[in-house]
């Protein structure tokens, strides 16, 4: 693998999960989750995937993880097409990425102790280390910041912080490349929420591991991530490097996005000329076709119900999906065309 | 006297592990028109003290003392039935989650004119009237035929719509919310926002906002209380709490959180430890396990409670520090690093 080639890298990925209706089960439809969706990771960095429910963020981490079987598109890592790979071919990949869930009251076993939560992957991935497992492990719960003799301990001895320590741990033990962290944070308290994101990035610098970070928050999400890809409805409709998407964001879904998180200064919400969206997100069921925004986009025109924009290069590493972009280099967009 | 008026509330549940207090020692006031925020970690006793205020707690095992006026009358004291007369029509709530808290077997039309119907005597055909015109004013769209629709059929923003509704059915003129946006989109809960801030100002209504979301908050507020481990430990205007706070917790609270208005640090900066449980509140200051500036208090923030002693801007902060320590802590060390950000 040379330096310049991607880790992850996921090519038209698409999830549709079939509608049934009656005895014989025949196909109805689809729920088009994740629908032809492209993006790099590369080694160190870190990726962030935002967008609201229903957008596919969650769906997206499952494929690459392969928790989800796709049905469509392609899932590249290290160079290997993992897309259809065998669970027994799957297995010792797995060692190279791993997952932190959201919940850390669920995903933690309640009847297996620590030691044992976190030894897990040494068990069935066959790892022997120098000094045993449990030497292993305890210096894993030192590093993310647990006390190494609460190896015996349960998940409910453990506050909310805690067990996504736990959590973490875990995905850390045979010291992955990749890690994707669905909404590692949104279940902690605001006090809580800055530590686990502190150590996220540390481990991140010491292992140099590669995150991919799926979460709603978007301060969060510019606060950890290197590139920040927006979803909605199961596309992409921008991806950027972190300073230019949240200081010149060129998709209006993006803007509304940005000027609807509530800011912690009640001064600023007097001055702020905000961009009120109507309506909810579409049923991902039954999306709108061409652009699937443009129920709710103000900039909307005739091409956007006829023509789906492609997500195109419009800026150095700035790709956005938009007949209408904002901020946008004074190339010729099609904005241009139709004043001209 | 103001229009709601708590003071000194207490409410306490024994429990085979102790005594429970989540609420140990509340008292704040609201005029209508005017909205209160009240800020917390889980288990901070907010949630605990909106069902309080309601009477929900009623009934139970929990113990209650303290007094709470409405509009000149106590609450505390009351029977039950004369808070039931109150509840739904003087003042009602907004639960953060509509799906568990709106019933999955009755039209959102139903539940709307139950509810109307129990403070009015009108015929259905009124009441169902009504409901379709609040359905209307809270911005669903058709409201003349979603009236007969089921809860599940509502998207999350539409059912939040529909629960302000019920709880607007008769013109309460205090409104609590409970986490009102938590469960919701960031696109919806800004349309969610400026709706209750919309209605708040028609009905001129009392607010209560309760949430653990600085941002909320200060959408919303007038006044801002703090609460930590089942007391207040700030309270005052929203603009003191946000640009004048004294509350080693509220800097924390601040500074902790990673802002869009700001630029980018490189690093967080949490409160260290985790937020106490009810059951085991540690003594003297409740936040003196996690709060930096402990050591410069002569070993009294673990022996002693501090008192909730105004400032001189006239907010309450609770906290065994000096007033001048504080304010040049504030000055010297927290407001640079927040103002960097």
């Amino acid at each position: 693998m040379s330096e310049n080639e991607p880790l992850l890298s996921v090519q038209n990925l698409e999830k549709h999960f079939p509608v049934t209706k009656g005895l014989l089960k025949r196909e109805v439809g689809a729920v088009k989750a994740v629908d032809g969706i492209s993006f790099d990771v590369f080694k160190g960095e870190t990726l962030g995937l935002v967008g609201e429910s229903g957008c596919g963020k969650s769906t997206t981490g499952r494929l690459v993880t392969r928790l989800l079987e796709p049905t469509g598109g392609k899932v590249v890592f290290e160079g290997r097409d993992i897309t259809h790979m065998g669970q027994g071919k799957l297995r010792p990949l797995r060692r190279d990425m791993q997952m932190i869930f959201q919940d850390p009251y669920s995903s933690l076993n309640p009847r297996h102790t620590v030691g044992a939560i976190v030894g897990a992957p040494f068990r069935i991935q066959g790892v022997k280390t120098e000094n045993g497992t449990k030497k292993a492990v305890q210096d894993i719960l030192e590093m993310v910041g647990l006390n190494p003799e609460h190896y015996n301990r349960y998940p409910h001895e453990f506050s909310g912080g805690q067990r996504q320590r736990i959590g973490i741990a875990r995905t850390l033990a045979l010291k992955p490349k990749l890690i994707i962290a669905d909404e590692p944070v949104s279940a902690l308290d605001v006090s809580i929420q800055a530590q686990v994101v502190n150590l996220l990035e540390d481990l991140q610098n010491e292992l140099d591991l590669t995150y991919v970070v799926i979460a709603h928050d978007l301060s969060v999400v510019r606060h950890i991530s290197d590139r920040v890809a927006v979803m909605y409805l199961g596309k992409i409709v921008e991806i950027a490097d972190r300073k230019r998407l949240y200081t010149a964001p060129m998709h209006p879904y993006t803007n509304a996005l940005l000027s609807a998180v509530p800011v912690p200064d009640p001064k600023a919400r007097r001055d702020r000329d905000r961009i009120r969206l109507t309506g909810d997100v579409p049923s991902p069921l039954n999306p709108p076709p061409a652009c699937r925004f443009h129920t709710r986009c103000w900039k909307a025109q005739e091409i956007c119900k006829t023509v789906e924009p492609p997500l195109e290069e419009l800026a150095g590493g700035h790709r956005v999906a938009c007949h209408f972009p904002e901020n946008a280099p004074v190339a010729a967009t099609a904005e241009d065309a139709t004043k001209a | 006297m103001s229009f709601l008026d708590v003071k000194d509330l207490r409410i306490h549940f024994p429990t085979d592990d102790g005594l429970v207090r989540a609420v140990d020692g509340l008292t704040f006031s609201l005029e209508r028109g005017q909205t209160l925020g009240i800020v917390g970690e889980s288990g901070s006793g907010k949630s605990v003290t909106s069902l309080g205020i309601l009477g929900l707690h009623k009934g139970g095992r929990a113990k209650i003392s303290g007094e709470i006026w409405l509009d000149g009358e106590e609450l505390v004291g009351a029977s039950a039935e004369a808070v039931r007369g109150l509840r739904g029509k003087k003042m009602a709530m907004i639960f953060q989650d509509p799906l568990s808290s709106m019933h999955p077997y009755y039209t959102v039309g139903h539940q709307i004119i139950e509810a109307y119907r129990i403070h009015h005597d009108v015929s259905k055909q009124v009441a169902r009237k009504h409901a379709v015109d609040l359905l209307g004013r809270v911005g669903i769209p058709e409201p003349a035929k979603r009236v007969d629709s089921y809860p599940h059929e509502f998207s999350g923003g539409m059912r939040q719509r529909a629960m302000i509704a019920m709880a607007l059915s008769c013109d309460p003129e205090l409104l609590i919310a409970d986490e009102p946006t938590t469960a919701l989109d960031v696109t919806v809960q800004a349309q969610i926002l400026d709706l209750m801030r919309d209605l708040q100002r028609e009905f001129n209504s009392a607010l209560i906002v309760i949430t653990h979301d600085l941002g909320v908050v200060a959408e919303l507020s007038d006044d801002i209380l703090v609460m930590y481990g089942g007391k207040c430990i700030e309270y005052g205007k929203a603009d003191d709490i946000f640009y004048q706070p004294e509350h080693p917790y509220t800097w924390g609270l601040l500074s902790s959180m990673p802002r869009l208005d700001r630029e980018r640090t490189e690093r967080l900066l949490p409160i260290k430890g985790s937020p106490p449980s009810l059951i085991n509140v540690p003594p003297g200051c409740a936040f003196h396990p996690r709060c930096p500036y402990a050591d410069r208090t002569d070993g009294r923030s673990s022996t002693e409670v501090p008192d909730l002693a105004p400032t001189e801007r006239g907010h309450l902060v609770r906290c065994h520090m000096g007033r001048t320590e504080r304010r040049t802590l504030w000055e010297t060390e927290i407001k640079p690093v927040l103002e960097t950000q």
